[in-house]
């Protein structure tokens, strides 16, 4: 058990290397590919910004909103991870494990058929999907009993209805799918500025409503009755959290489609470093988050090269086996699930 | 402190207990008996605002308990629960949390909300603890930890459902003191309690439930000598001379 004043103490550090991390990845994130540059160059490109300079052309319109989209999508759903985590008081709950990510997918896709015209259709559509299904998800399991178990399966039972409709949405309008390659495993090679803009909103919205809700997930950690005895109203909590993740899950897969396990992986390392205060924890899992997708999005490129893996395949050869490790994990003697 | 009026309570609609009346004092301890399954928690959390009534009303310094907003009944009514998560955070931490009722939407503790941790930590014997682990700490101690958030809620009336649960005797024994003393400063204290002895060592007042009905409130001393507690627990209460109780088969 580390001391929790030596976590307290350490804090600052680990922001400083969190930060750092998310400063590396994104200058290597422009820096690396198919065609690397120099930081020279970068910085050369970066200066002139000439629309007749190549490499400015690379970095503005394929690296940077790339890199932009890995730090947005990596911070979004770690803290949606989080807050997932807290309110339905349950280490296992991501945005994917509980469908909340394939309920955003499929009403983004939906859009993208019906609407493929509406500007902010598909984003606002990938927001009502993960809304919509970590509500569902969540009466689910209350009405079965609030179980680890129960909210796993609940969410493993929804998720497969929607990945059912996914599937027959690609069926039926292939060209959709065709147009965005990357959507189903998740990845970034497709990602644009006026993508990112469009998400940014809900972005900003889902960050600002869980860094307000920090104190609140504390004392909701305590427990039910005792947070309701503190005068929590924890019904109100549990919905804005829902609401906060929803936000952040439905942005990120409006541009990075059905990015996996970053909900799962980053909110846990983050509470290994940093502890289980909100307060710390919420930013330490959104600086987690991006340096890691953007960290592996590089991965994903140069691994393979010239061929390039989609982001989401990595962050599944990564994460599931970290899924596996933490239903096995036995904690004070106690299996975790 | 409180007073019940033809209360009914229970889940779903089923009353489990009905026509409870009784008023709690200031400055007393009173104590919740009966068998399993016979309601003592349900009437606890009914008292704490965790659950509706069916019926009847419970008044806190003459107003319905109900009229309350939720922060306003937290600040004068504190809620131990049986059953607790036992988070990762410091015993001041922990404490810190008791604050909660107070906080503005920035929830950020002011100098006098810090004050009254600390002063809460000093009353139920936690401060020299205050930076340690909560889950370092024995059962006992970390019953105490949550006896200091409840005090750091600053009110008068603390309740506690089965404080002595999985706690050594020697623990149990000093919880009890703790809310005695607590008592003894003014804090109106309602507990649930299993074991019968102690309820009458330490209380000041004891509401036997049985048969969905209250079937006694009043001091341990007349309740002993009713022997209603012998009828319905079918055991034999005794007392030692020198004014402890003890059980019979």
């Amino acid at each position: 058990m580390k001391s929790i004043q030596k976590r307290k103490a350490a804090a600052p550090a680990v922001f400083g290397i969190l930060l750092a991390a998310v400063l590396v990845s994104s200058v290597a994130a422009l820096c690396l590919g198919s065609q690397p540059y120099s930081l020279a160059q970068l910085w050369q490109a970066l200066c002139t910004r000439g629309e007749q300079d190549p490499v400015w052309r690379v970095i503005a319109y394929v690296r940077l909103p790339r890199m932009l989209g890995g730090l947005f999508s990596g911070a979004a759903l770690a803290v949606a991870g989080v807050l997932l985590q807290a309110v339905l008081n349950n280490a296992m709950a991501s945005p994917n494990v509980i469908g909340v990510n394939a309920g955003a997918g499929f009403f983004a896709l939906f859009a993208m058929v019906v609407a493929p015209a509406v500007p902010g259709a598909m984003q606002f559509a990938s927001f009502l999907g993960a809304l919509s299904c970590s509500m569902l998800v969540y009466l689910l399991a209350w009405r079965a009993g609030l179980s680890r178990t129960t909210l796993v399966l609940a969410g493993l039972a929804v998720s497969g209805m929607l990945t059912a409709g996914i599937n027959t949405l690609k069926l039926l309008w292939p060209e959709i799918v065709a147009s965005s390659p990357g959507f189903l495993t998740g990845g970034l090679s497709g990602v644009t500025m006026g993508m990112l803009a469009a998400a940014f909103p809900y972005f900003v919205i889902g960050i600002l409503l869980a860094l307000f809700l920090t104190v609140d997930l504390n004392v909701l950690c305590l427990g039910e009755e005792s947070a309701s005895g503190l005068g929590l109203h924890v019904t109100r909590t549990r919905f804005l959290g829902i609401l906060a993740a929803a936000l952040l899950a439905g942005a990120a897969v409006s541009f990075a489609g059905l990015l996996s396990f970053v909900g799962l992986l980053a909110p846990h390392i983050a509470r290994r470093l940093v502890g289980t205060d909100h307060r710390i924890l919420v930013p330490a899992s959104a600086l987690l988050g991006a340096a890691f997708v953007v960290t592996c999005d590089i991965a994903a490129r140069l691994l393979f090269a010239p061929f390039e893996l989609p982001v989401g395949i990595l962050l599944s050869l990564i994460g599931g086996p970290f899924f596996l490790s933490l239903l096995l994990h036995r904690k004070r003697g106690r299996i975790y699930v | 402190m409180f007073e019940l009026q033809r209360a009914a309570v229970g889940y779903d609609g089923t009353p489990i207990l009905q026509n409870v009346s009784f008023t709690v004092y200031a400055g007393q301890i009173t104590t919740l008996v009966g068998t399993n399954g016979c309601g003592k928690t349900t009437l606890l959390k009914a008292i704490a605002r965790q659950l509706p009534l069916l019926d009847g009303q419970i008044l806190l310094q003459g107003r319905s308990i109900r009229t309350y907003d939720r922060k306003e009944f937290a600040r004068a009514v504190a809620f131990m629960p049986q059953v607790r998560n036992i988070p990762e955070i410091s015993v001041r931490g922990l404490v810190s949390h008791g604050r909660f009722p107070y906080l503005g939407l920035s929830r950020q503790m002011t100098s006098k909300d810090r004050a009254a941790v600390e002063q809460a930590m000093q009353s139920a014997g936690v401060a020299r603890w205050a930076d340690r682990d909560l889950r370092e700490l024995s059962g006992g101690e970390r019953q105490r930890v949550y006896v200091a958030m409840a005090l750091a809620q600053g009110g008068d009336a603390i309740l506690l459902d089965e404080p002595t649960t999985y706690l050594d005797v020697a623990a149990q024994f000093e919880l009890l003191e703790l809310l005695r003393k607590l008592a003894d400063q003014g804090k109106t204290v309602v507990l649930v309690l299993h074991d019968l002895a102690q309820a009458l060592q330490y209380s000041d007042r004891v509401a036997v439930l049985a048969e969905g009905k209250l079937a006694a409130f009043d001091a341990p001393q007349q309740l002993f000598e009713q022997k209603i507690l012998d009828e319905i627990f079918g055991v034999t209460l005794c007392r030692a001379p020198e004014g402890t109780y003890y059980l019979r088969r």
